[in-house]
């Protein structure tokens, strides 16, 4: 049970940070996997280009929306120049354990909305 | 309940049949309860196999050589013992694909195409795979003909009531699964095809879940178009078969052109083939009609009653515990009316979640909508975990599964 659920994990899931809504939003995303239902919203309140507020919210497997709440933890304070360049592997730096290609796109939704976001994309291209 | 109908002995004579039984998934021993999904292969299947690729591989149907003389004649009595396996009326009905979805197509695009039009309408229903609603949503597209479906009950079950309403002379072609990969329902096709044939519609039934685990007889079914998968019944992957009435495959114009179809080509025009190479262009899966001959082969020598029988037992008492569970969810109905496959939710805990936790245990459980989101809309979830059983699982293995997920529910509780 521990490898892919260390405690941070479990305790990100369980206890999430930064869940809820933000009034007026100055970023606002939402997607989903539709594969299996994961599902995310993300609101950012940005001052000189640097994120002020955090809001997730959404539904989905532990991996997805534990990794969404550590990652809000994570970029408040940070420029949204900073933010379009993490990729893949700052999210696996995050979590900290090994994960398959299945359980990666789980891993990986909140930054992808986070970056749809900033990027002010209408739609993910596919 | 009365005892299961193997013995032990009988059981872990079939299961020693399944060299990837014996492997450990980590530390632990496999625990396979994702049948549904795919089948694995006794031991007899995979010398096949091998002995075709070592021994007598050659193209079929072409040379004049020993090794494309036994080739055939191995492939074709494939063919043979697969059509007696369903009992086709021939085997020349028995057309090979790359598996029941492209089966579905390979129907959508000949006979549908030349069949369906505006007014015309085709009935599904809501407990249908993908790949029994996609390709005729895309030919509704292409010719403008209706498509409808048959609702389905709370329970999981085809909702009737309504079905003179829907079945119409309007009706051409009524699709619909034997056994669902979902709620499990195993439908009433010879009734529905009865139903069908008295408006005039014909029928195609998607058997990719029913011929690996219960006896099948197209001709007591009356079914016009039968489709099934080869991985799904002890046999290798990338092929299935595509059963239909005679008169109608000889009507229906080809799928695929190219070589073997064909009686004649020339610049101006081609004749085609006779049944049933006017659908099988290319060369075909010569190795995997083969091997799926070894596995009729295997499961008629057990008896696809004792199959059935086995796999009842197993699925009641697996209903039974897992409805002990607190917050347990199954969806479909109850043990009598389903075949040897449970899906279900539990509590919040998301399938994915339950699938990882399974898989520590060595486990293999499915997760996700199994391509099937329309009756996953209908319970109101995008997702479940789905247990399903074949010949060789046991009542120990369930018991596995059983406190597995009763400590998957505590861990994210």
């Amino acid at each position: 049970m521990e490898a892919l659920y260390r405690e941070a994990i479990l305790d990100h899931y369980k206890h999430p940070r930064y869940k809820g809504h933000l009034e007026n939003p100055d970023i606002h995303y939402h997607d989903h996997n539709p594969f299996c239902g994961d599902e995310l919203t993300i609101e950012l309140k940005v001052e000189n280009d640097v994120v002020v507020a955090v809001a997730f919210d959404g539904r989905g497997c532990a991996i997805s929306q534990a990794t969404a709440s550590m990652l809000m933890e994570e970029i408040i304070g940070k420029s949204l120049t900073e933010l379009k360049a993490l990729d893949k592997e700052y999210i696996l730096e995050l979590l900290g354990i090994e994960i398959g290609p299945v359980r990666l796109k789980c891993a990986l939704l909140s930054l992808k909305v986070l970056k749809a976001g900033i990027w002010g994309l209408e739609e993910w291209p596919e | 309940m009365q005892s299961l109908p193997s013995t032990a002995d009988r059981l872990n004579t079939i299961r020693r049949d399944f060299p990837i039984l014996q492997r450990q998934v980590g530390d632990q021993p496999l625990v396979y309860l994702d049948n549904a999904a795919t089948s694995q292969k006794p031991a007899a299947v995979l010398q096949t196999l091998d002995d075709y690729y070592r021994r007598y591989n050659a193209n079929v149907h072409r040379g004049v050589h020993t090794l494309s003389e036994e080739a055939t004649q191995a492939y074709e009595d494939a063919r043979v013992r697969i059509a007696r396996f369903i009992n086709a009326p021939s085997a020349k009905q028995v057309i090979f694909t790359s598996g029941t979805t492209a089966g579905i197509n390979l129907v959508a695009y000949t006979w549908g195409r030349a069949n369906l039009g505006p007014g015309d309408e085709v009935l599904i229903t809501e407990m249908e795979h993908h790949s029994n609603i996609v390709p005729w949503q895309i030919l509704r597209e292409q010719t403008g003909f209706t498509l409808r479906y048959v609702p389905i009950t709370d329970e999981g079950l085809l909702d009737l009531s309504q079905l003179d309403q829907l079945l119409t002379e309007r009706t051409k072609l009524f699709c619909f699964t034997h056994m669902s990969n979902v709620v499990g329902t195993i439908n009433p096709v010879r009734e529905l095809v009865q139903a069908a044939h008295a408006v005039g519609a014909k029928v195609l039934v998607d058997g990719a879940q029913s011929v690996p685990h219960l006896p099948v007889d197209v001709q007591a079914l009356d079914v016009d178009f039968f489709v099934f998968s080869s991985h799904k019944m002890c046999g290798p992957t990338g092929l299935g078969v595509l059963y239909g009435k005679r008169e109608l495959l000889e009507a229906m114009p080809p799928f695929m052109g190219g070589g073997d179809m064909i009686r004649e080509v020339k610049l101006s025009g081609s004749k085609w083939n006779a049944l049933p190479y006017k659908f099988e262009a290319g060369t075909p899966a010569i190795a995997e009609v083969i091997g799926l001959g070894a596995a009729v082969d295997y499961l008629s020598a057990i008896g696809m009653e004792f199959v059935h029988e086995h796999e009842q037992w197993l699925t009641r008492y697996a209903y039974e515990q897992l409805s002990t569970l607190a917050g347990l969810r199954i969806l479909g109905p109850g043990p009598e009316q389903r075949g040897g496959l449970i899906a279900f939710t539990l509590n919040d805990v998301h399938p994915h979640d339950l699938s990882a936790l399974l898989d520590r245990q060595g486990i293999a459980i499915r997760a996700g909508h199994h391509c099937a989101q329309p009756v996953h809309d209908r319970y109101g979830v995008v997702a479940s975990a789905r247990a399903s059983f074949y010949l060789y699982n046991t009542p120990a293995e369930v018991d596995q599964l059983v406190v597995g997920l009763a400590q998957a529910s505590s861990f994210f509780g």
